[in-house]
Order: structure tokens, then C-alpha cells, then sequence
């Protein structure tokens, strides 16, 4: 291990490369793992690729920790390995008890952790920081090495921009620690999952960020007890995150979980610019525009702006909605297995509903009946059904949906008119034909399936009322529509018997 | 209720109404099912057969009659039957009330309730009892087996070692039911199928299945469709220009199936005596609408003509009935299905409710008098097409000035976003050390890199996307490991911390990942 010993402010500023004679190594492995990284995403456009691209992230990661315990500035070897050990137990036992079911709330409450992570890295930097500051200030002779030995051949400017890294760096790391908390509570049912905002609403969040604002500003300068105003910074960061999510409602959560994913990059990012660590920058750039992205995927598939989402709740009504006519009418099992005998073509389009009544196995089993049976079966899945982006998929994959027969929306709503039964299992707003028709909708212009165009749509559904976003939906009244209400796995479980 | 099937009386006839399958249906809807004896014979149900279906073998037809509540036949009933039935009985069959207005007078007077299956309205509710699509399904196909039986060719194209053998050419006049039921069956002989129709709208169904739509150049083309799905008659110079079409398709093709019929007219003449003689000889035309008059100049209803250059002419009116044993089936569920709306609560209790559309529609007399013609439907059977708002072709100096202008204005929006984007990096760099300007360039790149490569990430997959890209950003791990060698407790303390979390991640994100991916199969 290398010790310097500082003796007065560095005249200079020293090239960092010879003080860390084996940092070459460490940076190739990292342009190594950052590779691995991009391929490990990348190759995920294709359900075979992406089984060999979980490798390549797993091996990058292998690789970077490795080089990071074997590199510059390691210390404490043996705790690292223990923690590493014990958090490996953790997360095996973790990930083999999940339900698929419960995958969304799992994946909030890893941000979390990342996010928590990220404080505390940010806060060790201050620590650190701090002691250097005092060492030179009193020209005290210190031995620094690993972290602190980076940091004490730092100039005043580069510890100036540190210290904005370092502040914003913890910001977005408490904001994705509490949000994720609550994003899980509220994916887990902990939590009620209407959004629920202080008095205030927005002015109370503007004031929070401006305080921070302030906050960050003091602590950059340098003016009073850095630490404690980090600290403040902290818990108002963290009042944040929990404000802002807590006022989401839980019909958006596929965009706030996607959201928190892209902050628990950029606060990796962050991190990065501290440590001066270029994997770290990488890798928390391509999660963060990973996640941007996808919430602007899931925004516009409800065609909705970010914005909206964020402030939570849907825009104001423009004016009054479509009065609807007709009435819903009920069918029994009988009479849905009846038509789906008759049928040929048949598209069932999944829901939250199906998750919450943990239906996909019996919505599997009854799909390979019917293909048995000789019928074309297909699914329909919306970019935003379910609490999670692409939740559907991964439920009717574990059920063993073969995954060619499951459709994107734009790939199945043209053949809709020569379906002869749609089956919709626990979904209401991606299937609401006012998105389209009726321009006072809340929703209206919001890309829906065009369920109501086949020949003969049953809705299974627990009861009459409306769904998670409290919208009516004419689809229920429409002539071609039955309503078979019931818990979907019951009703699905009933209808196995009766198919030829 | 009792109800029965009569044995059809009319010359040829081989359908019967009740078979003992849809007799089962019957029965649990609370039926009593009769039959006439010898009923289903040409259609190869034995009396037998119906026997241990549990359905009650009368006689005659005037024991049936004497019988049941319900009289069920395919062909409308002659006069003589009409005088079988008591006042207040129910008949169901085709009637076709509009052609038989003594026929309808008479059961009129008699008091019988008469029940068309050919006015049951075209709506998506009705699709389960409508005979007229179902009959005509059976004539499409049947059609084409018949004109393969009569051209001495194969329909597919070979090359064999004793030589090659072209395709047959097929051409459809009239997407209805029985059309595309044409073009599916002589495309799954091999042959190769033109279709044609006035609905511009079918041109999809017709591609769906398998044929080309003969496209019709004609100026503000008119849409052919009429309420409930039926063609309507074209205007004279929309015919001239169709049948111009034809004479040019004429030579080409060895087997013609029209199936053009016009709701309560005569069928409209579109295959003219001068198309037949341009056609080669041991061609085949089929002509469906051959019970109206024929679409072809040269029909015999119910005969095979065949013309001086040798071409074939087929204009049977019997197609359904020479497929007896399918169609009583088909035939038989739709009035299966048409007693069980009538029997709603399935206790074998008829409701005539004449509030339901479909009822109505499809009755033409009841409690004395007559119902024909029905109200028109509340709801239309295809939504009516939306009118197509052509753009007005733009001129090439047009169109090359809007591109022009949208590049422009493209180009004006991105070098405004890159000239914003530059003055504000100038901005950092002027009070920025130059050692994070070196990692900002990496992190704006990667920025880059990660919005290139998760654009092309499949849909499916944005569950295991989460995941993985949460595991992998619990690379900030690498900064605690940098920490945790350095420094007093509190950092140790931190960092280590943060090393056993990042750890849970990475694990539990790649091991959750790994299972999510090995979901997913092909079937």
C-alpha cells in the first residue's frame, strides 16, 4: 500500500497516475466491465440474447469488484469480503423466495438500497474530506492512503466541484432512498395507494428544493459546519422524495418505480464524479438514461407528459365526460366457455387484476386448452399494464406462456375485428374505447387496445366499480361486451372444465 | 315446448332442420324434439339415429303437426304444410317474406307465427343463428368443388417429370360469405385467386384470405356498402367500367364463381355472353346467383350448360342441399340457437319477445298479423366506414419544399439545442477543474451510449430491464470499497454498510433477472 506523507497544501497539482502504480490495471478492467455493461443492456432487445447478456453483466460486475479489491487503495479486505459474503446470502434468499408477482414491489425497494448506498458514500466523502481540510490546515503531518490519499492532492477547485458532487450526489441518493420506500409500500399495499399530498401540495416540494438549493450553496462555499448542513440537506432530501412519490398515484407507478431507476443511476453517476471513478460515471449514465427512457416510453404509452406523472393526479377535466348508454350485462361460465369453444381466434388481454388474483397459472392452463383445441390464442399486453414496465410479460412467462404468442399493442389491435373472443382479465383503462372516443375523456388520446372491435368481449372483473383511475368505461355497456365478474382466478379455474 | 322437424317436400331437398346433435341442445333447453319419420334420411340421419338422441319419430306430417308447438323446416313452407298448422303455432324456416307476399298473407290469416330465418338481422349478436351466412359458407365451397370437378385440370401448379402444369386462375365476383368462402377454398386447392367486389372495404378481408383484390381505377369511387353489410347496385358508369375490367380479366381465367347479389333484386348480369366466348374452352363459370336469374348471360338455373367454344356453365341452385349432411348440421345449430334466444331462461318456456331486435327482425307474422317489414336495426352490422380523407397528392415542387422546410426546421431546433449545449459546457469549463472535464466527456457519451442501446431493448423484456440495470447501478459499490480501507470508524463503519447493501443488490438483481429470463420460451 502506498502512504504519502503531505507536509503543506500541494504546490502543484501532482498527476494522480504515478502516485497509484497499479491504477493502469484497475482502468482496464474497467473499460473491460464498462463494455460488458453496454452489451449486458444492449442485449436485451431479444428474449434469447438477452440470456446470454445476464452473463455479461454478471461477468463485468465479477470483474470490477475484483479489480477494485485487488486494486489502488483497498483497505480492510477481510470486512469487505465478510459484508460481501453476508449481503450475497441476503440476496440469494431474496431473489428464490420472491413471487413473480410481487416483482415490482422487490425491484423499488433495491433502488432503495442503491439510493442509501449512495448517501453513504457521499457522507464518507465529506468525512474524509474533512480530515484532509484539518490536516492541512494544521500542517499537521497524517499518513493518508486509499480514498484520502486521492483527495489530498486535490486542488481547491477540483474540491470545490468535489463538494458539488458530493451534495448533489447525496441529494438524489435520499430522494431515490425514501421514494423507493415509499414506492415499495405503496406497490406492496402498505401503503394506500392514493396519492396523498401535505397541504400545499407543490409549494411545499418548490420550498423543500429551494431550501436545498440554499443548503447545497453553504455547504459548496464553505460557510459554517459543512457536515451539518449536509446533513440537513439530507433529511430534506429524503422529506423530498417521500412527498413527491406519496402524491403519485398507484395507476402510475409503473413510471415512478422506472423513474426511481434512472435516479439510483444518476446518483451512482454522481458518485462517480467523486471518486473520480470512471466505471461508476459510466454505468450510472447508462442506468440513468435507461431509466429516462423508459419512463418516457410509459408516459407516452399513456400519452401523458413526464411532468404530469410527476405532479401526480391526471390533468383537469376539460369538460363534461360522454354520457354512457346502456347497461353492463352479466354472463355465467357456461356462457363464456360456450363461446370459446365456437371460437377460432381468441386474444386475452391481462390486467393488474391477474396479479392480484394470481391468475397467470390458470390463465396459462386455459391457454393451452384452447390451443389444443386447435384455436388461435394470442395475448395482448399494453406498455403500461400491470405496476411495472413489461410486469405482464414476466407473470405469463413464469406461467409458461410461451412468449411468441404475447403481443405488443401495436402488433395486435389491427387484428381485433377478425378476433372472435377477447377475454379481458382484471384491466380497465388500456382497454377504455372513451380514450378514443370521447375527447373529454381524462384519458382521451391515450393509446388503447381496440378490445370492443372483436366479435364478442367478456370482462372478467370483481365488480362494477371503476378502476384504479376512477375513470367509467364504456367497453362494460357496448352490445358486443358480457361481464363475467368474479375473482379472475375463480372465474378462470371455472371455465377449465367446460373447454372442449 | 314440442317442437319438430318437418321432411322437406320439395324436389331435391336433402337438408333437414333438427339434427340429432342440435336435438341434444334442444333437449336442454327444456325441448321436447319430434321428428317426421324418414326426415333426415338424404342427409344420412336415420330415424334410428334420431331415436337415441331421445327425439320422438312421428309418421307423417300431419301427426307432427298435430304434435308440436313448433314446426321447423329449411325451405318455406309450401300451402299445403301452411293448412297443417293450427292457429297460434310457430313455424321457422326461410320465408323470404319480400318474393312470397301470398305465402306471408297466408299465414297471416291462419294465425300462424312465422319465424324467417333469412330476415334474422346482421348484427354481431345474431352471427350464431344467421342461416343465410352459414348456407352461404357451404355454397362457396361447394362451388369450387364443382368447377373442380368439372375442369379437367389441376388447380395447383406442378413441375413434374412428365412436364409443368400452371396454376389454375380463379377469378371471384362478389366478397359476400359464399365469395370468400370461394376464394378460401379454391387458394387451399393451389390455385391462384382474384377476387372482386363493389366494397371497396373487403378489399382486406379478400387479401386475408389469400386472394388479390382486382383493383377498379375509378374516380371518387363510390362505396358499394349499404346498411347491414349487403352490396347496393352500382351506378351505370361504375358497371361499365367493372365490366370492362372483366373482358380484360375474361381470357385469362379458367374458373369464374360470381356470387353478386343485390338484397331484393334480381342478380345483376356481370359475366356477359361475350366474356364466355373469350374465355379458353374447358373453362368453368359458376354461377351462385343462379336462383335470381344468374350473374352470367348464359345460366340455366339448375343446369349444366355447355357452350359452343366449350366452356363450362354451371348454374345449380342446390349447392347447400348437395352438401346435406353439413349444412342440416350448420343449419340445425342456427335454429338451435335461434329457440334458445327464444327460451332465455332455458326452462323450455318460450318468450316471443318482440322488444328483442333479433326476434323482431326475424318475424314476419305473429298473433294474426303482419310483421314484415321489421323497423331497421339499432345498430348497423359493420360500423360505417369512415370517409377516407385523401390527402391532395402534393406537386414534386411541393413536397420537395415541405421537406425542404421541415429539414430546416430540424436542423434550426438541433443546432439551437447543440449551441445551448455548448455555451453551457463553455460555462462549466470556465470555472470547472480540468479533471472533471475529462470525466464529463465520459459521462455525456455514456449518457449517448445508454440512449442508443436502450432504445432497441424489447418490450417484453422491460421487467428483467429494470432489474439488471438495478443490479448493475449498484456499482456505487466500488465506492465503498475505495472507503472502506480509509479513514476513522464512522467511514469504515458507512462504507461497509453500503458494501453489505449494494451486495444484496448485485446478487439479488442478477440471481431475479436470471430467473425472470428463464421464463421466457418459445412454443
Amino acid at each position: 500500500m502506498e502512504t504519502t506523507v503531505i507536509t503543506t497544501a500541494p504546490a502543484a497539482v501532482l498527476p494522480v497516475l504515478p502516485v497509484l502504480p497499479a491504477y493502469a490495471f484497475t482502468t482496464a478492467t474497467y473499460v473491460v466491465s464498462a463494455v460488458l455493461f453496454i452489451l449486458a443492456l444492449g442485449g436485451l432487445s431479444g428474449q434469447e440474447s438477452a440470456k446470454r447478456a445476464i452473463w455479461y453483466g454478471i461477468v463485468g460486475m465479477a470483474l470490477a469488484v475484483l479489480a477494485t479489491l485487488f486494486g489502488p487503495g483497498w483497505g480492510n479486505w477481510w470486512l469487505s469480503v465478510i459484508m460481501i459474503a453476508i449481503g450475497a446470502a441476503v440476496g440469494v434468499v431474496l431473489a428464490k423466495r420472491v413471487q413473480m408477482t410481487e416483482m415490482p414491489q422487490l425491484i423499488a425497494a433495491m433502488h432503495s438500497l442503491v439510493g442509501l448506498a449512495a448517501v453513504f458514500i457521499g457522507l464518507n466523502a465529506q468525512i474524509e474530506l474533512g480530515r484532509v481540510i484539518r490536516a492541512r490546515a494544521s500542517e499537521a503531518v497524517e499518513p493518508f492512503h486509499g480514498f484520502a490519499l486521492m483527495l489530498a492532492h486535490k486542488t481547491p477547485a477540483e474540491i470545490a466541484m468535489l463538494k458539488i458532487e458530493v451534495a448533489l450526489g447525496v441529494f438524489i441518493g435520499a430522494v431515490t432512498f425514501t421514494g423507493s420506500i415509499v414506492a415499495y409500500g405503496k406497490l406492496a399495499g402498505r401503503i394506500d395507494g392514493k396519492p396523498k399530498k401535505l397541504k400545499g401540495g407543490h409549494m411545499v416540494n418548490l420550498g423543500a428544493a429551494l431550501l436545498s438549493l440554499l443548503l447545497m450553496i453553504l455547504y459548496v462555499t464553505g460557510w459554517g459546519p459543512a457536515m451539518l448542513w449536509l446533513l440537513i440537506l439530507l433529511l430534506i432530501a429524503g422529506f423530498i422524495g417521500w412527498h413527491l412519490i406519496m402524491g403519485i398515484g398507484g395507476a402510475d407507478m409503473p413510471v415512478v418505480v422506472s423513474m426511481l431507476n434512472s435516479y439510483s443511476g444518476w446518483a451512482a453517476a454522481m458518485i462517480g464524479f467523486t471518486l473520480s471513478n470512471d466505471l461508476l460515471i459510466v454505468t450510472g449514465a447508462l442506468v440513468g438514461s435507461s431509466g429516462a427512457i423508459l419512463s418516457y416510453i410509459m408516459c407516452r404509452a399513456m400519452n401523458r407528459s413526464f411532468i404530469s406523472v410527476i405532479l401526480g393526479g391526471f390533468g383537469g377535466e376539460a369538460g363534461p365526460a360522454m354520457e354512457i348508454e346502456g347497461e353492463q350485462v352479466a354472463i355465467d361460465a357456461e356462457g363464456v366457455a360456450a363461446a370459446l369453444n365456437d371460437a377460432d381466434s381468441v386474444v386475452i388481454v391481462p390486467g393488474y387484476g391477474m396479479a392480484v388474483a394470481q391468475a397467470q397459472q390458470s390463465v396459462s392452463e386455459l391457454t393451452r386448452k384452447l390451443r389444443d383445441a386447435g384455436k388461435e390464442v394470442r395475448f395482448a399486453i399494453h406498455p403500461v399494464a400491470g405496476r411495472l414496465p413489461g410486469h405482464m410479460n414476466v407473470l405469463l412467462a413464469e406461467a409458461r406462456v410461451p412468449y411468441d404468442i404475447v403481443m405488443e399493442m401495436d402488433e395486435i389491435n389491427e387484428d381485433f375485428p377478425d378476433t372472435d373472443v377477447v377475454i379481458v382479465i382484471g384491466s380497465n383503462d388500456i382497454v377504455n374505447p372513451a380514450a378514443q372516443e370521447d375527447p373529454n375523456s381524462p384519458i382521451a388520446g391515450m393509446p388503447v387496445l381496440e378490445v370492443w372491435k372483436a366479435k364478442n368481449v367478456f370482462v372478467s372483473k370483481r365488480g362494477q366499480g371503476t378502476g384504479y383511475s376512477g375513470i367509467e368505461n364504456p367497453l362494460f355497456y357496448k352490445e358486443n361486451t358480457r361481464m363475467f365478474y368474479g375473482d379472475a382466478k375463480k372465474s378462470v379455474d371455472a371455465l377449465l372444465p367446460m373447454i372442449e | 315446448m314440442k317442437i319438430g322437424a318437418w321432411k322437406e317436400t320439395t324436389e331435391g331437398e336433402a337438408r333437414v332442420a333438427v339434427t340429432p346433435s342440435s336435438a341434444t341442445h334442444l333437449q336442454k333447453l327444456g325441448h321436447e324434439v319430434f321428428v317426421q319419420s324418414g326426415a333426415g334420411e338424404r342427409a344420412g340421419f336415420s330415424d334410428a339415429l334420431y331415436t337415441g338422441a331421445g327425439v320422438t319419430v312421428l309418421p307423417t306430417a300431419e301427426a307432427l303437426a298435430a304434435a308440436v308447438d313448433t314446426v321447423v323446416k329449411v325451405r318455406p313452407p309450401t300451402e299445403a304444410e301452411l293448412e297443417l298448422l293450427r292457429p297460434d303455432q310457430t313455424i321457422i324456416s326461410f320465408f323470404y317474406p319480400g318474393q312470397n307476399a301470398d305465402l306471408l298473407e297466408r299465414a297471416r290469416a291462419q294465425g300462424v307465427n312465422a319465424i324467417a330465418m333469412d330476415m334474422v338481422p346482421r348484427i354481431s349478436r345474431a352471427q350464431k343463428m344467421d342461416a343465410l351466412s352459414s348456407m352461404a359458407n357451404i355454397a362457396g365451397y361447394r362451388a369450387v368443388i364443382e368447377a373442380a370437378n368439372n375442369f379437367g385440370r389441376f388447380f395447383t401448379g406442378q413441375v413434374t417429370a412428365a412436364g409443368k402444369v400452371p396454376p389454375a386462375k380463379v377469378l371471384v365476383v362478389g366478397a359476400g360469405v359464399a365469395g370468400l368462402a370461394a376464394i378460401g377454398a379454391a387458394t387451399s386447392l393451389g390455385a391462384q385467386v382474384h377476387a372482386f367486389d363493389v366494397r371497396p372495404e373487403v378489399a382486406e378481408q379478400i387479401e386475408s384470405m389469400g386472394a388479390e383484390f382486382v383493383f377498379l381505377d375509378f374516380q371518387d369511387s363510390q362505396d358499394g356498402a349499404e346498411t347491414g353489410g349487403y352490396a347496393k347496385p352500382s351506378s351505370p358508369e361504375f358497371a361499365a367500367k367493372q365490366l370492362e375490367k372483366f373482358r380484360e380479366l375474361a381470357p385469362d381465367m379458367d374458373i369464374v364463381i360470381t356470387t353478386a347479389l343485390i338484397p331484393g333484386r334480381p342478380a345483376p348480369k356481370l359475366w356477359t355472353a361475350d366474356m364466355v366466348a373469350a374465355m379458353k374452352p374447358g373453362s368453368v363459370v359458376v354461377d351462385l346467383a343462379a336462383e335470381r336469374g344468374g350473374n352470367c348471360d348464359l345460366t340455366v338455373p339448375d343446369e349444366r350448360v355447355v357452350t359452343d367454344n366449350g366452356v363450362i356453365v354451371i348454374g345449380y341452385t342446390d349447392f347447400p342441399s348437395r352438401m346435406a349432411a353439413q349444412s342440416s348440421e350448420l343449419y340445425g345449430n342456427n335454429i338451435r340457437h335461434m329457440i334458445a334466444d327464444l327460451t332465455p331462461a332455458k326452462d323450455g318456456v318460450v318468450v316471443h319477445n318482440m322488444d328483442d331486435d333479433v326476434i323482431r327482425g326475424a318475424t314476419v307474422t305473429h298473433r294474426g298479423e303482419i310483421t314484415f317489414p321489421p323497423p331497421p336495426p339499432k345498430i348497423q352490422a359493420i360500423a360505417a366506414a369512415k370517409p377516407k380523407e385523401r390527402p391532395r397528392e402534393l406537386t414534386v415542387e411541393e413536397r420537395r419544399a415541405n421537406e425542404h422546410a421541415a429539414f430546416r426546421k430540424q436542423t434550426r431546433s438541433q443546432v439551437g439545442t447543440l449551441v445551448v449545449g455548448a455555451v453551457v459546457m463553455l460555462l462549466i469549463g470556465l470555472f470547472a477543474p480540468a479533471s472533471f472535464l475529462s470525466h464529463f466527456i465520459v459521462f455525456v457519451l455514456a449518457c449517448f451510449v445508454g440512449f442508443q442501446v436502450i432504445w432497441n431493448v424489447a418490450h417484453s423484456l422491460h421487467t428483467p430491464l429494470m432489474a439488471i440495470t438495478n443490479a448493475i447501478s449498484s456499482i456505487v459499490i466500488l465506492g465503498a470499497l475505495l472507503q472502506i480501507g480509509s479513514g476513522s470508524f464512522w467511514v469504515v463503519l458507512l462504507a461497509a454498510l453500503a458494501v453489505l447493501m449494494t451486495a444484496i443488490n448485485i446478487f439479488g438483481g442478477f440471481l431475479v433477472t436470471r430467473r425472470m429470463l428463464a421464463m421466457f420460451q418459445k412454443s
